[in-house]
């Protein structure tokens, strides 16, 4: 493996591990709901400090269940990898394209200054 | 993680509105102005904003035993510098705000003003910062997009402390309970979207040098060029 790509898997492999140990090390399990969102916890802080507080707008659209949102939430992070991955995709499809034009260009020059010689080779 | 929607009283939410507008019109039109000029920057921006759409989208466990989502606000204040982040933060507060029940219109203003003001303009000093400090640039960069993140979320705590003061500590007391809300959360969320923030710019070095060269992240010549495959060796 190239000592790039093992860099960038290392990176990975860093963000996969401070997101799981949380989990694995139980860092939940002191609370009636492991692991919530820190918004839901931020609205119980208010109504703890005013209990008489009511939101007063509410939104305009609710996804109607946990499955619906999180299939929401799953469309939007597909929408950013998918413009990422085009992304890398065309700047490594271009860039080979140069590099097979250059590489041809020099090829047919050394063909033209020692024709005869490559004809040899050729053969 | 936003302020919900309608927990922000009405002047509070007109406030942060009037004070996130004039940074949002402004970013506008840096970013027609980038695009006209350098129209072949467009493929660039959509990918620091397809950046900031992944990383709002990944709701991470954290050690405080709750969730939060890194902002990707970093990356994209790196390039293009801030104004135009405060486009393209926008444009995602807007997608979570309208289909997810994310954040909120009437929170819309205060949570433009934490996640794209702040948090890219805290990123970009603190990266200019340490880039001006001859900090190697994948250095600068993970600190700079750590800084991005955690500060969006200080910034939301001092939010919301200002508009729920506590009955006994008053703002300071609402600010120690917000903040352990939100910003100790953050912490370990900060450093994984630093990481990540690190992992795309390699391989934006790797694959656009010259985009990354008219934009100033990298040096012609190759002093800072040389510098950055040389964090990369080391990193």
């Amino acid at each position: 493996m190239r000592k790039n790509t093992r860099i960038n898997l290392l990176l990975l492999l860093a963000v996969v591990a401070l997101a799981v140990l949380p989990l694995a090390l139980g860092l939940g399990d002191h609370r009636e709901e492991p692991f919530t969102g820190a918004d839901a916890e931020a609205e119980t802080v208010i109504t703890e400090i005013e209990p008489d507080y009511e939101p007063w707008f509410s939104p305009l659209y609710e996804p109607p269940s946990g499955e619906i949102e999180s299939a929401l939430f799953a469309v939007q992070a597909a929408l950013g990898a998918g413009v990422l991955a085009y992304y890398f995709g065309l700047r490594r499809g271009r860039r080979q394209g140069e590099q097979r034009a250059r590489a041809r260009q020099a090829a047919t020059e050394d063909a033209g200054s020692t024709a005869g010689e490559s004809e040899v080779q050729g053969s | 993680m936003h302020i919900a929607e309608g927990f922000l009283p009405p002047a509070h939410a007109v406030a942060w509105g009037v004070a996130s507008a004039p940074f949002v019109v402004h970013g506008v039109r840096s970013l027609t102005r980038e695009v006209r000029k350098h129209p072949e920057s467009t493929l660039l921006l959509g990918a620091s904003g397809a950046f900031t759409f992944v990383l709002s989208a990944l709701k991470l466990p954290s050690v405080t035993g709750s969730c939060s989502h890194p902002t990707g606000t970093g990356l994209g204040a790196i390039l293009f510098r801030p104004p135009v982040m405060a486009v393209l933060g926008t444009i995602t507060l807007l997608f979570q705000a309208l289909l997810l029940a994310h954040g909120g219109l009437t929170t819309l203003g205060a949570n433009v003003f934490s996640m794209a003001v702040v948090g890219p303009w805290v990123g970009y000093g603190a990266y200019r910062l340490l880039r001006r400090c001859d900090v190697p640039l994948m250095v600068a960069v993970f600190f700079g997009a750590f800084a991005a993140d955690l500060s969006t979320y200080c910034v939301t705590s001092v939010q919301l402390a200002l508009a729920f003061p506590d009955p006994a500590g008053g703002v300071l007391g609402a600010l120690g309970k917000f903040g352990s809300v939100f910003a100790v959360t953050q912490i370990p969320l900060a450093v994984s979207e630093g990481l990540l923030t690190v992992l795309v710019m390699r391989l934006l070095v790797q694959s656009s040098k010259g985009e990354l060269t008219r934009l100033g992240v990298l040096v012609a010549g190759g002093r800072t060029e040389a510098r950055a495959t040389g964090t990369g060796a080391v990193a």
